[in-house]
């Protein structure tokens, strides 16, 4: 589907750059490990559940290693070898235990290291193994229950703060048309540096994402699956402080999207950078490997910049975040690029702006699911003239064929949505789809029009911010506000405390595994 | 005139339109109930023009009708702007030819709400509805703490910058989130600070009233559509024109 005239030297360029300018934050990230990663190789490890005051059994078995040995060897080390001393039958006793004090940790050496490393793979590898068969048994419902019909599937965000009203509005929704369902987090959740437990009632704007509450919506989404006859999507984030917890929750209870943007915690959040990178690195890893498509975040940039000035931002956005992913394994299918309707439509001839800036991520993505984002910052609280706008975001997505659609509400900026909006939304998308779903087979742009101009010169200048950003180092450039007008230093944010630089003993049996099977 | 109506195309005609849901399957009974519901408020006759069933347990109306309720214009109470608004260069040369240095802003999404569009559009300098915000003026000096920012921190930023004014935006409203934070606030810097040392303390989110700075605890709210030239009018005057910062008995 090339309707773009690109050069395809550029879009080479481009790509080259964007390796260039991530490949020093890979081997930085290689260099170093996070509280969080190390206690989603527990996770893996199955050590699940949490004391009487709430605190994960994850975080009070790895605060006691930390005091013990410090994080930079990692926890698998020490961990297994305290098992294998005999201070306990498991994971979950020696939890009890570390919490307790009754247990002292130590980094093993020589033949003690490596029966640890022995007995700590083997842990890592089940998990990896119920992770597998979470995938499969994905590929399975597909094939009997099917995919939508149509693209872009359609994607409905839930959000009431309790996963038992939850349930009862994504089995709605979905009936309603909802072809993915994303349970959205309560607001606090990404600073949190503990994955709550067990099923939830309270939060504010959102759900607090559990395991629990992964499973009884999972469970829950299965049925209408099956009710239905497609398979229902279900999405949540592995974003904020504990994101490779997250992913690894996700991978175990067979989510089927997460949002997982390379950059969204540093930007927005204010999360330290390399945190963020270390984080970001093995939560994809991950999600490669539970088969899980990634939702970027490129949208948020444009709820604070000018989203025509800052176009090109966007694009290189997600060549970055293009990068990253493959680098960690994902594959284009996987992509789910992000990308909004922002422009200020008072501006003459923003509509076409949008088309040109869709049209462009989607050909310099031909194979990655594009998530196309709806109006927020423009959404004044006129419901009326907000549907119409959701109308044109809606006739843009279908022209340019993108793969997951957020369904825009018209009380964006008012409600959190009424059922009575959510219906009204999905009737502007089936009206939409209905009547110009397949545009796209008709529509040209000129080659040397507007549309064209435009793509060619947002393109340009994305190769022109790639290379600066190859010159000055790419946490340079997210230091000065290059992103969504955001600065941030790479020696300040949140959760750097819990970064250390791995030493030459460090062990991790996660990632070990999850490289050599690529 | 005091007293009006709502006007659809006849003077005092009085017609309105309106759409709810109700939790009942559609049918005539649900229509009648609709019809109901919009007497009870004051329409009469209701006429239901749309009825449609959401599932097999609601049902999404549109009714349109007169309501029978009059407006008296003169009883209404609105907060007054009570400061004179101020371009960016009177605004500077206020604070440059008054205070003598510049005047220190800091701004702060507070507890769990991460939506900074209202505190950026306010401070960025991209400004909102065409007015530059508060980075663009050259006397002001303007923190931006972003979002998810916890009380104690604003409080500890506040003192390291001599902050002369805090603002704090709050977007998130579910289960009052944006009162109880911003009463948390009030009260932090209410403790930290003798009273008349204390930074002019201004809450802003789409679901604030201005009526609602005394019980929040604040010395101004604005609410929806406020723009950048305007809280920075009401800071000169706040702490500038007024000279000894006058603490508004909120």
């Amino acid at each position: 589907m090339k309707k773009l005239d690109l050069d395809p030297v550029t879009v080479r360029k481009a790509r080259t750059l964007a390796r260039k300018a991530g490949r020093p934050i890979v081997n930085l990230a290689r260099r170093h490990t996070t509280v969080s990663v190390e206690r989603a190789v527990l996770r893996l490890a199955g050590l699940a559940g949490a004391d009487s005051e709430g605190i994960p059994w994850v975080n009070r078995l790895a605060d006691t290693v930390r005091a013990d040995v410090g994080l930079e060897h990692g926890f698998a080390l020490p961990v297994w070898d305290a098992l294998l001393r005999g201070e306990a039958e498991d994971l979950g006793v020696l939890a009890q235990k570390a919490a307790s004090g009754s247990v002292t940790f130590r980094l093993p050496e020589g033949r003690d290291a490596q029966r640890a490393r022995t007995a700590a793979r083997k842990a890592a590898a089940a998990g990896i193994k119920r992770i597998d068969g979470r995938r499969r048994e994905r590929e399975r419902l597909i094939k009997r229950h099917g995919d939508p019909e149509q693209r872009p599937w359609i994607y409905l965000i839930v959000a009431t703060g309790d996963i038992y009203e939850d349930i009862p509005q994504a089995q709605a929704a979905a009936r309603e048309g909802a072809d993915i369902i994303a349970v959205i987090r309560s607001t606090g959740q990404s600073l949190l540096d503990y994955v709550p437990e067990g099923a939830t009632r309270e939060g504010f704007a959102g759900t607090y994402a559990t395991q629990e509450n992964f499973r009884l919506m999972r469970a829950a989404l299965d049925e209408s699956s099956r009710e239905l006859g497609r398979y229902v999507r279900l999405t949540n984030y592995a974003s904020g402080l504990c994101m490779p917890e997250i992913a690894t929750l996700a991978g175990l209870e067979r989510l089927d999207m997460m949002l997982n943007d390379s950059m969204y915690g540093i930007l927005f959040r204010d999360i330290n950078p390399i945190r963020t990178f270390v984080d970001q690195r093995f939560s994809r890893q991950i999600h490669a490997r539970a088969g899980i498509i990634i939702n970027t975040g490129e949208d948020n940039y444009l709820t604070t910049a000018d989203a025509v000035e800052a176009a090109h931002t966007v694009t290189v956005s997600q060549l970055l975040n293009e990068y990253f992913a493959k680098e960690a394994g994902l594959e284009d299918w996987q992509l789910g690029l992000g990308h909004a309707f922002e422009i200020n439509p008072d501006l003459p001839d923003s509509f076409r702006l949008e088309l040109a800036h869709a049209m462009l991520a989607r050909q310099l993505f031909p194979e990655a699911p594009l998530k196309w984002m709806p109006p927020t910052r423009h959404m004044t609280g006129d419901v009326f003239r907000g549907y119409l706008l959701d109308g044109f975001f809606n006739l843009v997505g279908a022209m340019t064929g993108q793969g997951i659609l957020l369904v825009g509400m018209m009380t964006e900026a008012v409600v959190t949505p009424w059922i009575s909006d959510r219906d009204l939304a999905l009737q502007n998308v089936r009206y939409v789809l209905g009547a110009a779903g397949n545009l796209h087979e008709d529509f040209r742009p000129e080659p040397n029009g507007f549309i064209a101009q435009r793509a060619r010169q947002v393109l340009g200048e994305s190769v022109e911010l790639l290379e600066q950003i190859v010159d000055d180092g790419l946490l340079n450039a997210i230091g000065d506000g290059t992103f969504g007008l955001m600065k941030r230093p790479q020696d300040a944010g949140r959760g750097l405390e819990g970064v250390a630089r791995k030493s030459g003993e460090y062990y991790n049996p996660a990632i070990e595994l999850l490289e050599e099977d690529r | 005139m005091s007293i009006i109506r709502p006007y659809g195309d006849t003077t005092g005609d009085g017609m309105v339109q309106m759409s709810f849901t109700l939790p009942i399957p559609h049918d005539k009974r649900a229509e009648g109930a609709a019809v109901q519901l919009a007497n009870k408020m004051g329409m009469d006759p209701a006429l239901v023009v749309h009825a449609k069933p959401m599932g097999p347990d609601f049902t999404f109306f549109v009714v349109y009708g007169p309501v029978n309720h009059l407006v008296d214009t003169s009883k209404v109470e609105v907060v007054e702007r009570d400061y004179p608004l101020l371009s960016p260069k009177e605004a500077n040369l206020a604070i440059r030819k008054h205070l003598r240095r510049r005047l220190t802003v800091v701004g702060a999404c507070i507890g769990t709400d991460a939506h900074t569009v209202g505190i950026d559009a306010i401070m960025n300098i991209k400004g909102f509805a065409g007015e530059k915000g508060l980075e663009y003026y050259r006397e002001l000096k303007v923190v931006n703490l972003g979002a998810q920012v916890a009380v104690p921190e604003l409080v500890r930023r506040a003192k390291a910058e001599k902050a002369d004014a805090i603002l704090v935006s709050q977007v998130v409203t579910q289960r009052e989130a944006h009162v109880l934070n911003t009463k948390e606030m009030s009260a932090a810097f209410r403790e930290a600070y003798a009273e008349d040392h204390r930074p002019v303390l201004v809450a802003g989110g789409p679901r604030f009233t201005e009526q609602m700075a005394g019980e929040l605890g604040v010395d101004r709210v604005f609410g929806r559509g406020t723009t950048p030239g305007e809280v920075a009018s009401y800071l000169v005057n706040a702490l500038v024109t007024r000279r000894q910062p006058v603490r508004r008995s909120a």
